[in-house]
């Protein structure tokens, strides 16, 4: 699908390219240059002496538990997050498509918490859940659950998927939405005249058709849930009680700017961006699969 | 005969039943999902409207109160969480946010325009490999390159200054994967007429192509200025000086580590200026959000 | 030309005008990490110093928590933009001290500038932490505290316990605390803030057994943590057995735990010195402080306990050759040094914040002022600091472990996996050991050069 008719001239189109590539060059590339080097380099924090150790920032963090801990917990974190997200937000929408006139209004009332930053949602839900000034949180106290995130790792870690989960839930929903209202509502007929029981009907009829949208979020929801998470992390318990919710990208920030261990945050930079990668890949694939260029 | 017909009402009349016990789960499901997204709102608006002792003795008022007016005008003058910090007036955050999530969507928009233009409607050595370059920054989210990012800031000088906060997140990949798509959409005849017409590229730029892309462009700003608005990680690195923080990043610092004798209705009170700008702009922009959040995703 | 014109005759008006502001006074960059109130109140002390001269400008500015300050101000000095005083953590210590050209040692200070502070009336335990073992001082004392404990007055009445007095020993605080349950409406009957400065650091001290080999790090970077020994075993273990039976309550890392105790919930509580501001602002009960308890039977124990707090440490601009500092900047941070280090200076700050009074002549005037008539028990932290005798041995002078920060962490985290039943105190010892250990060879490593 190329255009046919083009403009001439060179100087034009890099002048014109040039402002994007100055700031990609700088901001990223150049960094992800320097991570790569320095995943290499065992450094003082001051950065007055450093020595290269080849890959042993790397091994070192594969023999880790404190990181394959961090792995472990962004699996957990990521997976629950996700589903939760695609989960309510799904259930949620298929609930709006029935009311097909106060479809609009709900749409209005669930769309708002993708507006509000994850660090954002992180102290809302804190209102909530704080074990001395939260609703939720007192009412645990007052039924007889010892409740307290800042000291009990699960508890910990269900609140920040919360946290996380609700902040995306929204935007599901309006994808999950558009998708069931482009059915074609010959083929619900088509459906309902079969017979079929209404759950019945939606996993063998509805769900397949709204795949594609369901795996294309699933990819976002990832994707959301492993680098966009940071602030709902760092504002709720800053990866603890004892790391029980310190995620890869959170390790990096640790060891990067609180533990000034320059070596080691590069390396972990550097598993990251193959991760990325990996997931952008996937996404990539997908996206030209939906939409033809 | 009869049988027949007292069958076919009494299955009609289960029917409706069914239809209306359907409809009522429906919208208690509804009504619940609602409740649930607006639960930590009310009880945040709720609880910006207290004075802090109602608050840190743990009485959860679930009604406003009447402390609203000291609350917000103190909040805005002169900030509050002094337990954890010192004290920014949430004007100050909120300016600050403001400019930067301004400068980020315009930036953004900007800048993705013109490259968009120069890959599509141009021949040029090396092309495709440009295009690329600029995909490639998806693959690199701040997230992932924290420490030798902020060297380069260091050796730049840009470390708290707006310049720093704003100009390293203007680049898109998505913005100009977004242009690029809609240029190619653009008939080659308007091209061509252009070109009869003895128009010059940036001729043709501003009087076809600027016009056709306004409402992707107002998509985009919506979800530009949102991502702007929320950026957490970036000020909390880039910024110490406390002239330039960000009222996310300053809410933060305002809990601390969670102390029950925080200020909290001065908190609340801030989370809820926090949450207003990007959710007025979502809200009364909804028809150009969605349709941007569709199309940056595709 | 012009110029010079200018500059002669301000010199010929010489020091009779200064205030005709011919020259800016010269600016002083001071990063600090107390939030309000007590940053307002050191931020005071810099606008005194201010007020009293017209050379020298103190500029203040806060740069969040303690760690915050320290990660801001070592990636300012990366970035040619050092502060030139940075106040640091007591736990930073050993990274600073091993910062090489990154800072400017105080005796250089001093010596260069030819002011004089007199370090010998220094506490020992003050001086101890902050100097080379030659006895030259590394950074400026500054605020320093230590833990005590604080309790609940009306708990311990209402639990048939004298209120007037805090069991000396571990084994009979074991034995009070099943009959503070529930006393007077607090919830649990002990809790404490800052983990291991209270249970590890300042325990270890005041029973005289080493934190780590070589004399606590002050004598090489080889040093080894000795943390799972017995007695901290034992310790541990305790606390996370009163946890299970709800008789004791681990609050949350740094001094996150601290609340607990103004507002009623908790009747004993173990964290520093610097709380009592609060506590008389807050408590809405009569409360009391007391020395550290000790176990019974350990030889030597109990003797001095170690402080915490922080100090000023000078910094050059950047990592480039020279510094980057003029004379006169340094001039300027030697004068305000010397401004603090004024007994009466020094008392205040003593008397309006409760850290303890950095030396003797200060925890004199507090003396002579009536300060501890008048506040019964703020001598308590002074008067543990001096416990036994006030010679310091090798495991009570104080901790310079490289990465201490991180080690502290590391501790916390491995305590708190032991109170979720995750393990027994003894592996979170010995886990917290070997994951040290990692930190303090790593930091060996980085700093040989």
């Amino acid at each position: 699908m190329r255009k046919k008719v083009i403009f001439r001239g060179v100087a034009l189109p890099y002048l014109l390219l040039l402002p994007q590539l100055l700031i990609t060059a700088v901001f990223f590339f150049w960094p992800a240059g320097m991570a790569v080097w320095q995943s290499t380099q065992r450094e003082d924090a001051f950065g007055l002496s450093s020595e290269f150790v080849a890959l042993e920032n790397f091994t070192d963090l594969f023999r880790d538990p404190i990181y394959l801990n961090a792995a472990w917990n962004t699996a957990v974190f990521s997976t629950a997050v996700a589903a939760l997200a695609l989960g309510a937000a799904l259930f949620l929408a298929v609930q709006a498509d029935k009311q097909i006139r106060a479809a609009g209004l709900y749409k209005t009332l669930l769309i708002w918490p993708y507006a509000v930053a994850p660090a954002l949602a992180a102290v809302l839900w804190l209102f909530i859940f704080h074990p001395s000034i939260g609703l939720v949180g007192r009412g645990f106290a007052a039924i007889g659950i010892n409740w307290d995130y800042r000291v009990n790792g699960g508890q910990a870690m269900t609140m920040v998927i919360i946290a996380a989960a609700w902040k995306q839930v929204s935007y599901n929903f309006i994808f999950f939405l558009a998708g069931l209202q482009s059915i074609p509502t010959s083929v619900l007929e088509a459906a309902a005249i079969d017979g079929a029981r209404p759950m019945r009907r939606f996993w063998t009829v509805i769900f397949p058709l709204l795949s594609p949208t369901a795996f294309f979020l699933l990819v976002v929801n990832l994707v959301y849930a492993f680098f966009d998470t940071f602030g709902v992390i760092h504002a709720l318990t800053r990866g603890g009680p004892g790391n029980a919710t310190e995620t890869l990208i959170y390790k990096v920030y640790v060891d990067g700017v609180q533990n000034l261990n320059f070596g080691s945050s590069a390396a972990q930079s550097v598993i990251l961006m193959v991760i990325v990668i990996g997931l952008t890949a996937i996404q990539f694939r997908f996206i030209e699969r939906r939409v033809h260029y | 005969m009869s049988g027949t017909a007292i069958d076919v009402e009494r299955l009609a009349a289960a029917a409706r039943r069914r239809k209306a016990r359907d409809r009522f789960f429906t919208y208690l499901a509804l009504t619940l999902g609602v409740i649930v997204f607006a639960l930590p709102i009310w009880i945040t608006l709720v609880g910006s409207t207290h004075d802090t002792d109602t608050i840190g003795r743990g009485d959860v008022p679930l009604l406003p109160g009447t402390e609203a007016l000291n609350n917000y005008a103190h909040a805005w003058a002169q900030g509050g969480g002094g337990r954890n910090t010192f004290a920014v007036p949430a004007s100050t955050m909120l300016w600050n946010s403001l400019i930067m999530a301004l400068v980020i969507a315009v930036g953004k928009i900007a800048i993705s325009l013109l490259s968009a233009f120069a890959v599509v409607f141009f021949s040029f050595p090396l092309r495709m490999f440009f295009f690329w370059m600029i995909f490639i920054t998806l693959m690199l989210p701040v997230e992932v390159r924290i420490i030798p990012t902020f060297q380069v800031m260091t050796d730049l000088s840009l470390i708290d200054t707006m310049t720093g906060l704003t100009l390293p997140l203007i680049a898109s990949a998505t913005a100009t994967l977004l242009f690029r798509q809609f240029f190619l959409t653009i008939p080659d005849e308007y091209v061509e007429a252009a070109k009869v017409d003895g128009a010059g590229p940036m001729r043709f730029f501003k009087d076809v192509v600027l016009p056709l892309s306004v409402t992707s462009m107002a998509a985009l700003f919506v979800i530009q200025f949102i991502y702007g608005w929320n950026q957490y990680l970036w000020p909390l690195l880039m910024v110490s000086d406390r002239d330039l923080e960000t009222v996310i990043v300053g809410l933060t610092k305002m809990i601390g580590i969670g102390d029950t004798q925080n200020e909290w209705n001065l908190i609340m009170t801030t989370a809820v200026f926090a949450l207003l700008p990007p959710v007025a702009v979502v809200v009364l922009m909804q028809r150009w959000f969605i349709k941007g959040l569709t199309e940056t995703e595709k | 030309m012009h110029r010079r014109t200018l500059l002669t005759g301000a010199m010929s008006l010489g020091v009779a005008a200064p205030a005709l502001g011919q020259t800016q006074p010269t600016e002083i960059q001071f990063w600090h990490g107390l939030a309000q109130p007590l940053g307002g109140m050191l931020e005071k002390r810099a606008t005194d110093f201010n007020a009293t001269q017209q050379r020298f400008k103190i500029v203040p500015t806060f740069r969040g928590s303690y760690p915050e300050t320290m990660v801001a101000a070592i990636a300012a000095f990366r970035a040619n933009n050092a502060p030139h005083i940075v106040q640091m953590f007591e736990v930073g210590t050993g990274t600073m001290m091993n910062a090489g050209r990154a800072v400017k040692p105080v005796h250089e200070l001093l010596a260069e500038t030819g002011v004089q502070i007199d370090f010998d009336d220094y506490l020992p335990g003050v001086r101890g932490y902050y100097s080379l073992s030659d006895g030259r001082m590394m950074s400026m004392p500054f605020n320093s505290s230590t833990t005590i404990v604080w309790y609940n007055k009306d708990a311990f009445r209402a639990a048939g316990l004298d209120p007037d007095k805090f069991p000396e020993h571990w084994q009979q605080v074991a034995e009070m605390l099943p009959k503070l349950k529930g006393a007077a409406g607090t919830q649990v009957p002990m809790s404490t803030a800052w983990l291991t400065w209270a249970h590890v650091e300042n325990f270890s001290a005041i029973h005289d057994i080493p934190l780590a080999t070589l004399a606590n790090g002050f004598g090489g970077l080889g040093t080894e943590l000795q943390i799972n020994n017995p007695l901290v075993q034992r310790h541990m273990a305790n606390l996370v057995q009163w946890q299970k039976d709800s008789l004791f309550r681990y609050g949350g890392r740094n001094n996150a735990g601290e609340p607990a105790f103004p507002n009623g919930e908790a009747a004993i509580m173990f964290t520093s010195s610097g709380f009592r501001a609060r506590v008389q602002r807050e408590a809405r009960f009569n409360w009391g402080v007391a020395m550290l308890p000790y176990y019974e039977g350990t030889p030597r124990a109990p003797i001095n306990s170690i402080i915490g707090g922080a100090s000023l440490w000078v910094m050059n601009k950047g990592p480039a050759a020279g510094g980057g500092r003029s004379r006169d900047e340094f001039q300027g941070v030697a004068e305000f040094f010397k401004y603090l280090s004024n007994p009466e200076v020094d008392a205040q700050w003593h008397m309006d914040t409760g850290y303890v009074p950095v030396r003797r002549a200060s925890y004199a005037i507090a003396r002579e002022k009536g300060f501890y008539r008048d506040n019964p028990g703020a001598d308590v932290p002074i008067e543990q600091l001096l416990r036994g005798g006030g010679t310091l041995t090798d495991n009570s002078r104080g901790i310079r472990l490289g990465g201490f920060v991180e080690i502290r962490t590391i501790m916390e985290e491995e305590m708190e996996r032991a109170f979720q039943g995750q393990q027994t105190a003894q592996q979170a010892l010995a886990n917290a050991t070997t994951r040290g250990n990692q930190v303090l060879r790593n930091f060996e490593r980085a700093n040989r050069g």
